[in-house]
Protein backbone atom coordinates (compact mmCIF):
# COMPACT_ATOMS: atom_id res chain seq x y z
CA UNK A 1 0.00 0.00 0.00
CA UNK A 2 1.29 3.70 -0.45
CA UNK A 3 2.60 6.30 2.28
CA UNK A 4 4.55 4.82 5.48
CA UNK A 5 3.80 1.30 6.12
CA UNK A 6 3.07 0.66 9.45
CA UNK A 7 5.52 -1.04 11.43
CA UNK A 8 5.22 -4.32 13.08
CA UNK A 9 6.36 -2.12 16.28
CA UNK A 10 4.18 0.38 15.86
CA UNK A 11 1.19 -1.74 14.84
CA UNK A 12 1.54 -3.30 18.30
CA UNK A 13 2.13 -0.73 20.18
CA UNK A 14 -1.38 0.94 18.83
CA UNK A 15 -3.08 -1.98 19.62
CA UNK A 16 -1.72 -2.80 23.20
CA UNK A 17 -2.67 1.16 23.93
CA UNK A 18 -5.77 0.65 22.47
CA UNK A 19 -6.90 -2.33 25.04
CA UNK A 20 -5.58 -0.21 27.95
CA UNK A 21 -7.72 2.38 26.50
CA UNK A 22 -10.90 -0.31 26.27
CA UNK A 23 -10.58 -1.14 29.83
CA UNK A 24 -10.31 2.41 30.88
CA UNK A 25 -13.40 3.21 29.32
CA UNK A 26 -15.44 0.39 29.77
CA UNK A 27 -14.80 -0.31 33.87
CA UNK A 28 -16.92 3.06 34.69
CA UNK A 29 -19.90 2.26 32.97
CA UNK A 30 -22.55 1.29 35.06
CA UNK A 31 -24.57 -2.36 34.86
CA UNK A 32 -27.96 -0.59 34.09
CA UNK A 33 -26.36 0.28 30.53
CA UNK A 34 -24.10 -2.76 30.23
CA UNK A 35 -26.73 -4.37 27.10
CA UNK A 36 -26.68 -1.06 25.49
CA UNK A 37 -22.73 -1.02 25.86
CA UNK A 38 -22.59 -4.81 24.66
CA UNK A 39 -24.52 -3.60 21.59
CA UNK A 40 -22.87 -0.12 21.22
CA UNK A 41 -19.10 -2.10 21.38
CA UNK A 42 -20.31 -4.57 18.80
CA UNK A 43 -21.38 -1.96 16.80
CA UNK A 44 -17.79 -0.68 17.01
CA UNK A 45 -16.14 -4.14 15.34
CA UNK A 46 -18.69 -2.70 12.21
CA UNK A 47 -15.29 -0.57 11.48
CA UNK A 48 -14.14 -3.75 9.71
CA UNK A 49 -16.37 -2.69 6.99
CA UNK A 50 -13.21 -0.50 6.22
CA UNK A 51 -10.80 -3.67 5.68
CA UNK A 52 -13.38 -5.42 3.52
CA UNK A 53 -13.66 -2.08 1.35
CA UNK A 54 -10.29 -2.57 0.85
CA UNK A 55 -9.84 -6.03 0.02
CA UNK A 56 -12.92 -5.06 -2.42
CA UNK A 57 -11.05 -2.75 -4.59
CA UNK A 58 -7.81 -5.07 -4.47
CA UNK A 59 -9.63 -8.16 -5.82
CA UNK A 60 -8.91 -9.53 -9.49
CA UNK A 61 -10.45 -13.07 -9.95
CA UNK A 62 -14.14 -14.66 -9.22
CA UNK A 63 -13.31 -15.97 -5.82
CA UNK A 64 -11.48 -13.02 -4.41
CA UNK A 65 -14.19 -11.04 -5.71
CA UNK A 66 -16.92 -13.12 -3.72
CA UNK A 67 -14.86 -13.44 -0.45
CA UNK A 68 -15.36 -9.43 -0.60
CA UNK A 69 -18.81 -9.31 -1.50
CA UNK A 70 -19.58 -11.15 1.52
CA UNK A 71 -17.05 -9.54 3.82
CA UNK A 72 -18.47 -6.06 2.93
CA UNK A 73 -22.74 -7.56 3.21
CA UNK A 74 -21.29 -8.70 6.59
CA UNK A 75 -19.95 -5.82 7.67
CA UNK A 76 -22.21 -3.29 7.05
CA UNK A 77 -24.99 -5.56 8.80
CA UNK A 78 -23.14 -5.05 11.69
CA UNK A 79 -22.35 -1.33 11.20
CA UNK A 80 -26.05 -0.13 10.47
CA UNK A 81 -27.96 -2.62 12.55
CA UNK A 82 -25.42 -2.31 15.20
CA UNK A 83 -26.05 1.07 15.34
CA UNK A 84 -29.45 1.51 15.13
CA UNK A 85 -30.52 -1.54 17.34
CA UNK A 86 -28.13 0.61 19.82
CA UNK A 87 -30.13 3.86 19.58
CA UNK A 88 -33.52 2.33 19.89
CA UNK A 89 -32.77 0.76 23.37
CA UNK A 90 -30.88 4.24 24.75
CA UNK A 91 -33.56 6.29 23.28
CA UNK A 92 -35.62 4.27 26.11
CA UNK A 93 -33.96 5.91 28.79
CA UNK A 94 -34.64 9.11 28.07
CA UNK A 95 -37.96 9.00 29.07
CA UNK A 96 -38.95 11.65 32.55
CA UNK A 97 -35.71 12.75 32.96
CA UNK A 98 -36.95 14.61 36.24
CA UNK A 99 -35.07 12.83 38.70
CA UNK A 100 -36.80 13.22 42.19
CA UNK A 101 -33.93 11.32 43.27
CA UNK A 102 -30.72 10.76 40.81
CA UNK A 103 -29.28 6.81 41.21
CA UNK A 104 -25.75 7.12 41.95
CA UNK A 105 -24.40 4.01 40.02
CA UNK A 106 -21.10 5.81 39.30
CA UNK A 107 -17.97 5.19 40.68
CA UNK B 1 3.72 12.51 -7.35
CA UNK B 2 5.25 10.78 -4.53
CA UNK B 3 5.26 13.69 -2.26
CA UNK B 4 1.27 14.33 -2.85
CA UNK B 5 0.71 10.55 -2.26
CA UNK B 6 2.04 10.43 1.03
CA UNK B 7 0.80 13.85 2.38
CA UNK B 8 -2.94 12.51 1.63
CA UNK B 9 -2.16 9.01 2.76
CA UNK B 10 -1.38 11.02 6.17
CA UNK B 11 -4.48 13.18 5.75
CA UNK B 12 -6.85 9.95 5.41
CA UNK B 13 -4.71 8.64 8.53
CA UNK B 14 -5.81 11.81 10.31
CA UNK B 15 -9.68 10.89 9.73
CA UNK B 16 -9.32 7.64 10.59
CA UNK B 17 -7.56 9.06 13.78
CA UNK B 18 -10.47 11.21 14.03
CA UNK B 19 -13.00 8.12 14.13
CA UNK B 20 -11.17 6.08 16.78
CA UNK B 21 -11.27 9.50 18.97
CA UNK B 22 -14.98 9.60 18.78
CA UNK B 23 -15.47 5.93 19.62
CA UNK B 24 -13.48 6.08 22.38
CA UNK B 25 -15.53 9.50 23.73
CA UNK B 26 -18.70 7.46 22.37
CA UNK B 27 -17.96 4.89 24.77
CA UNK B 28 -17.18 6.88 27.90
CA UNK B 29 -20.53 9.00 27.02
CA UNK B 30 -21.81 5.85 27.53
CA UNK B 31 -21.41 6.22 31.48
CA UNK B 32 -24.70 7.30 32.50
CA UNK B 33 -28.22 7.04 31.02
CA UNK B 34 -27.76 11.09 30.19
CA UNK B 35 -25.41 11.23 27.24
CA UNK B 36 -25.54 7.54 26.45
CA UNK B 37 -27.24 7.94 23.53
CA UNK B 38 -25.32 11.13 22.50
CA UNK B 39 -22.55 9.31 22.77
CA UNK B 40 -23.60 6.08 20.48
CA UNK B 41 -24.59 9.15 17.57
CA UNK B 42 -20.75 10.51 18.67
CA UNK B 43 -19.67 6.74 17.87
CA UNK B 44 -21.92 6.13 14.76
CA UNK B 45 -20.48 9.24 13.24
CA UNK B 46 -17.27 8.96 13.89
CA UNK B 47 -17.65 5.35 12.09
CA UNK B 48 -19.57 7.41 8.84
CA UNK B 49 -16.53 9.46 9.09
CA UNK B 50 -13.95 6.98 8.67
CA UNK B 51 -15.92 4.84 6.03
CA UNK B 52 -16.04 7.84 3.84
CA UNK B 53 -12.21 8.76 4.20
CA UNK B 54 -11.85 5.20 3.37
CA UNK B 55 -14.07 5.51 0.14
CA UNK B 56 -12.06 8.70 -0.69
CA UNK B 57 -8.48 7.33 0.00
CA UNK B 58 -9.75 3.94 -2.14
CA UNK B 59 -10.67 6.14 -5.23
CA UNK B 60 -8.11 8.43 -5.56
CA UNK B 61 -5.03 6.18 -4.81
CA UNK B 62 -6.58 2.81 -5.05
CA UNK B 63 -3.81 0.28 -3.61
CA UNK B 64 -3.75 -1.35 -7.08
CA UNK B 65 -3.21 1.54 -8.95
CA UNK B 66 -6.24 2.05 -10.99
CA UNK B 67 -9.66 1.77 -10.17
CA UNK B 68 -11.51 -1.28 -9.92
CA UNK B 69 -14.99 -0.28 -11.33
CA UNK B 70 -16.20 -4.16 -10.35
CA UNK B 71 -14.72 -4.09 -6.89
CA UNK B 72 -17.09 -0.84 -6.39
CA UNK B 73 -20.12 -2.39 -7.51
CA UNK B 74 -19.73 -4.92 -5.05
CA UNK B 75 -19.18 -2.85 -2.31
CA UNK B 76 -22.13 -1.07 -3.16
CA UNK B 77 -24.04 -4.10 -3.69
CA UNK B 78 -22.74 -5.71 -0.18
CA UNK B 79 -23.92 -2.44 1.57
CA UNK B 80 -27.10 -2.02 0.14
CA UNK B 81 -27.88 -6.18 1.02
CA UNK B 82 -26.63 -5.86 4.23
CA UNK B 83 -27.04 -2.33 5.46
CA UNK B 84 -30.84 -2.71 4.09
CA UNK B 85 -31.11 -5.64 6.51
CA UNK B 86 -29.55 -4.53 9.36
CA UNK B 87 -31.75 -1.79 9.12
CA UNK B 88 -34.68 -3.57 8.86
CA UNK B 89 -34.34 -5.95 11.79
CA UNK B 90 -32.54 -3.62 14.18
CA UNK B 91 -36.02 -1.07 13.38
CA UNK B 92 -38.45 -4.27 13.66
CA UNK B 93 -36.78 -6.61 16.52
CA UNK B 94 -39.15 -6.66 19.68
CA UNK B 95 -36.83 -5.65 22.76
CA UNK B 96 -37.20 -8.66 24.63
CA UNK B 97 -35.53 -10.54 21.67
CA UNK B 98 -32.68 -7.74 21.44
CA UNK B 99 -29.83 -10.10 22.91
CA UNK B 100 -30.10 -12.44 19.93
CA UNK B 101 -29.90 -9.53 17.61
CA UNK B 102 -26.97 -8.53 18.87
CA UNK B 103 -25.29 -11.65 18.63
CA UNK B 104 -26.01 -12.14 15.12
CA UNK B 105 -24.42 -9.09 14.21
CA UNK B 106 -21.56 -10.21 16.07
CA UNK B 107 -21.40 -12.93 14.05
CA UNK B 108 -20.89 -11.38 10.90
CA UNK B 109 -18.56 -8.91 12.48
CA UNK B 110 -16.55 -11.81 13.19
CA UNK B 111 -16.93 -13.41 10.05
CA UNK B 112 -16.64 -10.56 8.07
CA UNK B 113 -13.06 -10.33 9.53
CA UNK B 114 -12.29 -13.95 8.71
CA UNK B 115 -13.07 -13.23 5.13
CA UNK B 116 -10.52 -10.39 4.93
CA UNK B 117 -7.33 -12.62 5.92
CA UNK B 118 -8.64 -15.38 3.59
CA UNK B 119 -9.23 -13.30 0.85
CA UNK B 120 -5.90 -11.35 1.34
CA UNK B 121 -4.30 -15.34 1.41
CA UNK B 122 -5.75 -16.13 -1.69
CA UNK B 123 -4.40 -13.00 -3.31
CA UNK B 124 -1.02 -14.58 -2.00
CA UNK B 125 -1.39 -17.78 -3.20
CA UNK B 126 -2.64 -17.05 -6.30
CA UNK B 127 0.53 -14.40 -6.95
CA UNK B 128 2.43 -17.14 -5.72
CA UNK B 129 3.75 -14.43 -2.88
CA UNK B 130 5.09 -15.67 -0.01
CA UNK B 131 3.53 -13.10 3.24
CA UNK B 132 6.23 -12.49 6.22
CA UNK B 133 5.56 -13.92 9.46
CA UNK B 134 3.58 -11.61 11.07
CA UNK B 135 1.34 -11.58 8.40
CA UNK B 136 1.29 -15.14 8.73
CA UNK B 137 0.50 -15.31 12.81
CA UNK B 138 -2.38 -12.61 12.36
CA UNK B 139 -3.38 -14.52 8.95
CA UNK B 140 -4.38 -17.57 11.51
CA UNK B 141 -5.49 -15.97 13.80
CA UNK B 142 -8.13 -13.63 12.81
CA UNK B 143 -9.13 -16.65 10.45
CA UNK B 144 -9.04 -19.22 13.93
CA UNK B 145 -10.93 -16.22 15.83
CA UNK B 146 -13.25 -14.85 13.53
CA UNK B 147 -14.57 -18.33 12.13
CA UNK B 148 -14.99 -19.37 16.04
CA UNK B 149 -16.56 -16.31 16.82
CA UNK B 150 -19.41 -16.68 13.32
CA UNK B 151 -20.49 -20.20 14.22
CA UNK B 152 -20.55 -19.74 18.05
CA UNK B 153 -22.66 -16.83 17.77
CA UNK B 154 -24.70 -17.59 15.46
CA UNK B 155 -25.59 -21.24 17.61
CA UNK B 156 -26.14 -18.96 20.84
CA UNK B 157 -28.50 -16.89 18.62
CA UNK B 158 -30.37 -19.81 17.92
CA UNK B 159 -30.14 -20.81 21.56
CA UNK B 160 -32.13 -17.63 22.88
CA UNK B 161 -34.59 -17.51 19.48
CA UNK B 162 -35.09 -21.34 21.35
CA UNK B 163 -34.52 -22.71 17.76
CA UNK B 164 -35.06 -26.62 17.35
CA UNK B 165 -31.47 -27.54 15.67
CA UNK B 166 -30.08 -25.00 18.77
CA UNK B 167 -32.06 -26.37 22.00
CA UNK B 168 -31.64 -23.75 24.94
CA UNK B 169 -30.85 -26.54 27.35
CA UNK B 170 -27.16 -28.15 27.42
CA UNK B 171 -26.56 -30.75 24.66
CA UNK B 172 -23.69 -33.03 25.25
CA UNK B 173 -21.95 -34.33 22.16
CA UNK B 174 -20.93 -37.93 22.31
CA UNK B 175 -17.46 -37.98 22.09
CA UNK B 176 -17.45 -34.68 22.66
CA UNK B 177 -13.71 -34.19 24.17
CA UNK B 178 -12.07 -36.61 21.56
CA UNK B 179 -14.14 -33.95 18.94
CA UNK B 180 -12.32 -31.26 20.47
CA UNK B 181 -8.95 -32.18 20.29
CA UNK B 182 -9.25 -33.54 17.05
CA UNK B 183 -10.18 -29.88 15.74
CA UNK B 184 -7.32 -27.98 18.16
CA UNK B 185 -5.01 -30.40 16.42
CA UNK B 186 -5.81 -29.49 13.02
CA UNK B 187 -5.77 -25.57 14.05
CA UNK B 188 -2.34 -25.97 15.97
CA UNK B 189 -0.70 -27.90 13.04
CA UNK B 190 -2.09 -26.24 10.25
CA UNK B 191 -1.43 -23.14 11.84
CA UNK B 192 2.52 -23.73 12.80
CA UNK B 193 2.62 -25.19 8.90
CA UNK B 194 1.57 -21.57 7.78
CA UNK B 195 3.53 -19.80 10.05
CA UNK B 196 7.01 -21.40 9.25
CA UNK B 197 5.99 -19.51 5.28
CA UNK B 198 4.60 -22.69 3.70
CA UNK B 199 1.71 -21.26 1.34
CA UNK B 200 -1.33 -23.59 1.22
CA UNK B 201 -5.13 -22.91 0.75
CA UNK B 202 -5.59 -26.81 1.37
CA UNK B 203 -4.35 -26.43 4.85
CA UNK B 204 -6.02 -22.61 5.60
CA UNK B 205 -9.39 -24.37 4.81
CA UNK B 206 -8.62 -26.91 6.96
CA UNK B 207 -8.28 -24.62 9.43
CA UNK B 208 -11.16 -22.54 9.28
CA UNK B 209 -13.19 -25.96 8.71
CA UNK B 210 -11.82 -26.70 11.91
CA UNK B 211 -12.59 -23.45 14.05
CA UNK B 212 -15.91 -23.38 12.11
CA UNK B 213 -17.10 -26.72 13.76
CA UNK B 214 -14.91 -25.80 17.42
CA UNK B 215 -17.61 -22.81 17.06
CA UNK B 216 -20.25 -24.85 17.29
CA UNK B 217 -19.41 -27.75 19.45
CA UNK B 218 -18.03 -25.13 22.07
CA UNK B 219 -21.56 -23.38 22.27
CA UNK B 220 -23.81 -26.42 21.88
CA UNK B 221 -22.87 -27.88 25.52
CA UNK B 222 -23.47 -24.64 26.93
CA UNK B 223 -27.29 -24.07 28.73
CA UNK B 224 -29.14 -20.80 27.71
CA UNK B 225 -29.35 -18.97 30.92
CA UNK B 226 -25.54 -19.03 30.26
CA UNK B 227 -25.84 -17.65 27.22
CA UNK B 228 -25.26 -13.72 27.80
CA UNK B 229 -21.81 -14.53 29.31
CA UNK B 230 -21.21 -16.26 25.55
CA UNK B 231 -21.88 -13.58 24.00
CA UNK B 232 -20.39 -10.83 25.57
CA UNK B 233 -16.93 -13.28 25.25
CA UNK B 234 -17.79 -13.71 21.71
CA UNK B 235 -17.92 -9.99 21.17
CA UNK B 236 -14.69 -9.69 22.71
CA UNK B 237 -13.48 -12.28 20.19
CA UNK B 238 -14.70 -10.67 17.19
CA UNK B 239 -13.04 -7.07 18.63
CA UNK B 240 -9.98 -9.34 19.09
CA UNK B 241 -10.41 -10.67 15.00
CA UNK B 242 -11.04 -7.27 13.32
CA UNK B 243 -7.54 -6.05 15.46
CA UNK B 244 -5.69 -9.24 13.50
CA UNK B 245 -7.20 -8.29 10.59
CA UNK B 246 -5.63 -5.51 11.25
CA UNK B 247 -2.25 -6.42 11.05
CA UNK B 248 -2.90 -8.22 8.40
CA UNK B 249 -4.07 -5.16 6.27
CA UNK B 250 -1.70 -3.17 8.51
CA UNK B 251 -4.78 -1.11 9.04
CA UNK B 252 -4.23 1.18 12.46
CA UNK B 253 -8.05 1.92 12.77
CA UNK B 254 -8.94 -1.32 12.72
CA UNK B 255 -6.40 -2.26 15.36
CA UNK B 256 -7.12 0.21 17.53
CA UNK B 257 -11.03 -0.40 17.08
CA UNK B 258 -10.65 -3.65 17.44
CA UNK B 259 -8.28 -3.81 20.45
CA UNK B 260 -10.71 -1.57 22.05
CA UNK B 261 -13.97 -3.69 21.85
CA UNK B 262 -11.63 -7.00 22.86
CA UNK B 263 -11.09 -5.14 25.92
CA UNK B 264 -14.51 -3.40 26.31
CA UNK B 265 -16.11 -7.37 25.82
CA UNK B 266 -13.65 -8.65 27.92
CA UNK B 267 -14.13 -6.76 30.66
CA UNK B 268 -18.25 -6.99 30.24
CA UNK B 269 -17.87 -10.96 30.18
CA UNK B 270 -16.09 -10.66 33.75
CA UNK B 271 -18.53 -8.64 35.38
CA UNK B 272 -21.30 -10.74 34.12
CA UNK B 273 -19.56 -14.10 35.29
CA UNK B 274 -18.70 -12.29 39.01
CA UNK B 275 -22.15 -11.36 39.45
CA UNK B 276 -23.35 -15.08 39.18
CA UNK B 277 -20.60 -16.43 41.38
CA UNK B 278 -18.89 -18.41 38.08
CA UNK B 279 -15.58 -18.08 36.58
CA UNK B 280 -15.87 -17.92 32.50
CA UNK B 281 -13.92 -20.80 32.47
CA UNK B 282 -16.69 -22.78 34.19
CA UNK B 283 -19.27 -21.78 32.28
CA UNK B 284 -17.38 -22.37 28.83
CA UNK B 285 -16.45 -25.75 30.06
CA UNK B 286 -20.27 -26.41 30.54
CA UNK B 287 -20.49 -25.97 33.81
CA UNK B 288 -23.37 -27.71 36.49
CA UNK B 289 -25.65 -28.29 33.95
CA UNK B 290 -28.19 -25.61 34.52
CA UNK B 291 -31.51 -26.20 33.59
CA UNK B 292 -34.14 -23.51 33.03
CA UNK B 293 -36.74 -22.79 35.49
CA UNK B 294 -39.14 -25.11 34.02
CA UNK B 295 -37.19 -28.31 35.54
CA UNK B 296 -39.15 -30.83 37.21
CA UNK B 297 -41.26 -29.26 40.23
CA UNK B 298 -39.91 -30.78 43.45
CA UNK B 299 -41.41 -31.00 46.72
CA UNK B 300 -41.13 -27.83 49.19
CA UNK B 301 -37.32 -26.67 49.85
CA UNK B 302 -37.28 -28.24 53.28
CA UNK B 303 -39.27 -26.48 55.42
CA UNK B 304 -43.58 -25.99 54.24
CA UNK B 305 -44.36 -23.44 52.06
CA UNK B 306 -47.20 -21.01 52.32
CA UNK B 307 -49.30 -19.92 49.41
CA UNK B 308 -51.27 -16.22 49.30
CA UNK B 309 -54.67 -15.89 47.41
CA UNK B 310 -54.31 -12.99 44.57
CA UNK B 311 -57.45 -11.14 46.60
CA UNK B 312 -54.39 -11.01 49.94
CA UNK B 313 -51.49 -10.29 47.86
CA UNK B 314 -53.77 -7.23 46.53
CA UNK B 315 -55.04 -6.09 49.89
CA UNK B 316 -51.25 -6.26 51.03
CA UNK B 317 -50.05 -4.67 48.06
CA UNK B 318 -52.55 -1.76 48.40
CA UNK B 319 -52.21 -1.01 51.86
CA UNK B 320 -48.43 -0.78 51.99
CA UNK B 321 -46.83 2.19 52.32
CA UNK B 322 -43.63 1.07 50.68
CA UNK B 323 -43.32 -1.36 48.51
CA UNK B 324 -40.81 -2.83 46.26
CA UNK B 325 -40.70 -4.81 42.25
CA UNK B 326 -37.78 -7.51 42.07
CA UNK B 327 -38.23 -8.34 38.23
CA UNK B 328 -36.37 -11.68 37.13
CA UNK B 329 -35.47 -13.49 34.34
CA UNK B 330 -39.05 -15.34 34.12
CA UNK B 331 -40.65 -11.90 33.74
CA UNK B 332 -39.08 -11.05 30.50
CA UNK B 333 -39.37 -14.82 29.51
CA UNK B 334 -43.19 -14.31 29.85
CA UNK B 335 -42.90 -10.42 28.26
CA UNK B 336 -44.53 -9.08 31.63
CA UNK B 337 -42.66 -5.66 31.40
CA UNK B 338 -45.72 -3.60 30.74
CA UNK B 339 -47.70 -5.33 33.12
CA UNK B 340 -45.47 -4.83 35.95
CA UNK B 341 -45.28 -1.19 35.20
CA UNK B 342 -49.38 -1.07 35.24
CA UNK B 343 -49.54 -2.74 38.86
CA UNK B 344 -46.33 -0.21 39.71
CA UNK B 345 -48.88 2.51 38.45
CA UNK B 346 -52.36 1.32 40.04
CA UNK B 347 -50.23 1.16 43.19
CA UNK B 348 -48.86 5.08 43.25
CA UNK B 349 -51.87 6.05 42.57
CA UNK B 350 -53.17 4.57 46.04
CA UNK B 351 -50.36 6.21 47.54
CA UNK B 352 -47.52 3.49 47.55
CA UNK B 353 -43.98 4.28 46.90
CA UNK B 354 -43.32 1.78 44.51
CA UNK B 355 -39.21 0.94 43.60
CA UNK B 356 -38.22 -1.94 41.15
CA UNK B 357 -34.78 -3.14 42.53
CA UNK B 358 -32.62 -4.69 39.98
CA UNK B 359 -29.95 -7.35 40.04
CA UNK B 360 -27.09 -6.91 38.16
CA UNK B 361 -28.01 -10.22 35.97
CA UNK B 362 -31.46 -9.82 35.79
CA UNK B 363 -33.43 -10.61 32.59
CA UNK B 364 -31.22 -12.33 30.10
CA UNK B 365 -27.91 -9.57 29.89
CA UNK B 366 -26.62 -7.12 32.76
CA UNK B 367 -28.65 -4.44 32.54
CA UNK B 368 -31.09 -5.93 30.16
CA UNK B 369 -33.98 -5.70 32.29
CA UNK B 370 -33.40 -1.64 32.78
CA UNK B 371 -34.22 -1.78 29.12
CA UNK B 372 -37.35 -3.82 29.15
CA UNK B 373 -39.09 -1.82 31.53
CA UNK B 374 -37.64 1.33 30.03
CA UNK B 375 -39.16 -0.18 27.03
CA UNK B 376 -42.54 -0.38 29.09
CA UNK B 377 -42.36 3.02 29.96
CA UNK B 378 -41.13 2.95 33.91
CA UNK B 379 -38.77 5.98 34.78
CA UNK B 380 -35.47 4.78 35.07
CA UNK B 381 -35.10 6.79 38.39
CA UNK B 382 -37.67 4.00 39.74
CA UNK B 383 -35.16 1.66 39.35
CA UNK B 384 -32.89 1.21 42.17
CA UNK B 385 -29.45 -1.08 42.00
CA UNK B 386 -28.69 -3.89 44.35
CA UNK B 387 -26.40 -1.54 46.46
CA UNK B 388 -28.52 0.84 47.01
CA UNK B 389 -31.88 -0.62 47.33
CA UNK B 390 -30.47 -3.63 50.04
CA UNK B 391 -30.80 -1.77 52.86
CA UNK B 392 -34.68 -0.13 51.65
CA UNK B 393 -35.43 -4.00 52.30
CA UNK B 394 -35.82 -3.62 56.03
CA UNK B 395 -38.29 -0.68 55.71
CA UNK B 396 -40.48 -1.72 52.70
CA UNK B 397 -43.53 -3.33 53.38
CA UNK B 398 -43.89 -5.86 50.74
CA UNK B 399 -41.13 -7.32 48.31
CA UNK B 400 -42.62 -8.72 45.18
CA UNK B 401 -40.91 -11.26 43.50
CA UNK B 402 -42.00 -11.79 39.69
CA UNK B 403 -39.58 -13.97 37.99
CA UNK B 404 -36.14 -13.61 40.16
CA UNK B 405 -35.60 -17.08 41.71
CA UNK B 406 -31.46 -17.50 42.71
CA UNK B 407 -30.93 -13.70 43.29
CA UNK B 408 -33.01 -13.46 45.89
CA UNK B 409 -31.45 -17.01 47.30
CA UNK B 410 -30.39 -16.38 51.11
CA UNK B 411 -28.50 -19.37 51.03
CA UNK B 412 -25.87 -17.28 49.13
CA UNK B 413 -24.57 -15.72 52.22
CA UNK B 414 -23.77 -19.18 53.53
CA UNK B 415 -20.96 -21.61 52.78
CA UNK B 416 -21.67 -24.88 51.17
CA UNK B 417 -24.23 -23.89 48.25
CA UNK B 418 -23.81 -23.63 44.46
CA UNK B 419 -24.86 -19.95 44.83
CA UNK B 420 -22.89 -19.07 48.05
CA UNK B 421 -20.62 -15.86 47.52
CA UNK B 422 -23.12 -14.84 45.08
CA UNK B 423 -24.32 -11.14 45.48
CA UNK B 424 -28.18 -11.22 46.47
CA UNK B 425 -31.02 -8.56 46.93
CA UNK B 426 -31.88 -8.87 50.80
CA UNK B 427 -35.55 -9.61 49.54
CA UNK B 428 -36.27 -11.90 53.04
CA UNK B 429 -35.00 -8.42 55.23
CA UNK B 430 -38.83 -6.74 53.98
CA UNK B 431 -41.32 -7.26 56.10
CA UNK B 432 -44.07 -9.37 53.67
CA UNK B 433 -42.68 -11.44 50.81
CA UNK B 434 -45.25 -12.69 47.67
CA UNK B 435 -43.45 -14.58 45.42
CA UNK B 436 -45.00 -14.48 41.78
CA UNK B 437 -43.75 -17.85 40.18
CA UNK B 438 -45.06 -20.74 37.73
CA UNK B 439 -44.28 -23.37 40.47
CA UNK B 440 -41.75 -24.35 42.28
CA UNK B 441 -39.37 -25.60 39.68
CA UNK B 442 -35.50 -24.48 40.58
CA UNK B 443 -33.73 -21.80 39.13
CA UNK B 444 -30.70 -21.58 37.02
CA UNK B 445 -28.15 -23.25 39.68
CA UNK B 446 -30.40 -26.19 40.27
CA UNK B 447 -31.29 -25.81 44.03
CA UNK B 448 -33.86 -24.70 46.16
CA UNK B 449 -34.52 -21.25 47.15
CA UNK B 450 -34.53 -20.57 50.88
CA UNK B 451 -36.98 -17.88 50.83
CA UNK B 452 -39.92 -19.75 49.56
CA UNK B 453 -39.63 -21.28 53.36
CA UNK B 454 -39.50 -17.96 54.93
CA UNK B 455 -42.79 -17.86 57.34
CA UNK B 456 -42.86 -14.09 55.85
CA UNK B 457 -43.09 -15.66 52.15
CA UNK B 458 -46.59 -15.92 50.59
CA UNK B 459 -46.11 -17.75 46.94
CA UNK B 460 -48.43 -16.78 44.30
CA UNK B 461 -48.27 -19.72 41.66
CA UNK B 462 -49.09 -17.73 38.30
CA UNK B 463 -47.49 -17.06 34.90
CA UNK B 464 -46.06 -13.86 34.92
CA UNK B 465 -48.03 -12.05 32.48
CA UNK B 466 -51.64 -13.66 33.08
CA UNK B 467 -50.86 -13.51 36.86
CA UNK B 468 -49.64 -9.85 37.01
CA UNK B 469 -53.22 -8.64 35.28
CA UNK B 470 -55.26 -10.45 37.58
CA UNK B 471 -53.05 -8.80 40.30
CA UNK B 472 -53.75 -5.18 38.40
CA UNK B 473 -57.55 -6.33 38.17
CA UNK B 474 -57.68 -7.28 42.15
CA UNK B 475 -55.53 -3.96 43.23
CA UNK B 476 -58.48 -1.91 41.34
CA UNK B 477 -61.17 -3.35 43.29
CA UNK B 478 -59.74 -3.26 46.86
Amino acid sequence: MNGGQLTIDLAFTIFVLAILTGFAVISKVPATLHTPLMSGANSIHGIVLVGAMIIATSANDPVTYALSFLAVAFASLNVVGGYVVTDRMLQMFKRKPAAPKAEKAEG
Amino acid sequence: MTVNATTFDQIIRLFWLGGAVAFVLGLVRMNSPATARNGNLLSAGGMVMAIVATAVWLLVLPPTGSFNAFGWLIILAGIAVGGGYGLYSARTVKMTAVPQLVSLFNAVGGGAAALIAISEYVSHASAGTVPGLQDNVATVLDVVIGSVTFTGSLIASGKLMGLRITPSKPVRLPGGQVITGVLTVVVLVGGLYIFLGNVSMAVLLAVVAAALIFGVTMTLPIGGADMPVVISLLNSFTGTAVAMAGFVLNNPLLIIAGALVGASGAILTKLMADAMNRSVLNIMLGGFGGGEDTSAAVGGPGGSVREVSMDDAAIQLAYASEVIIIPGYGLAVAQAQHGVRELAEILEAKGVDVKYAIHPVAGRMPGHMNVLLAEANVPYTQLWEMEDVNPEFSRCDVALVVGANDVTNPAARKPGSPVSGMPILDVDHAKNIIVMKRSMGRGYAGIDNELYANPKTGMLFADAKAGLAELVAAVKAV
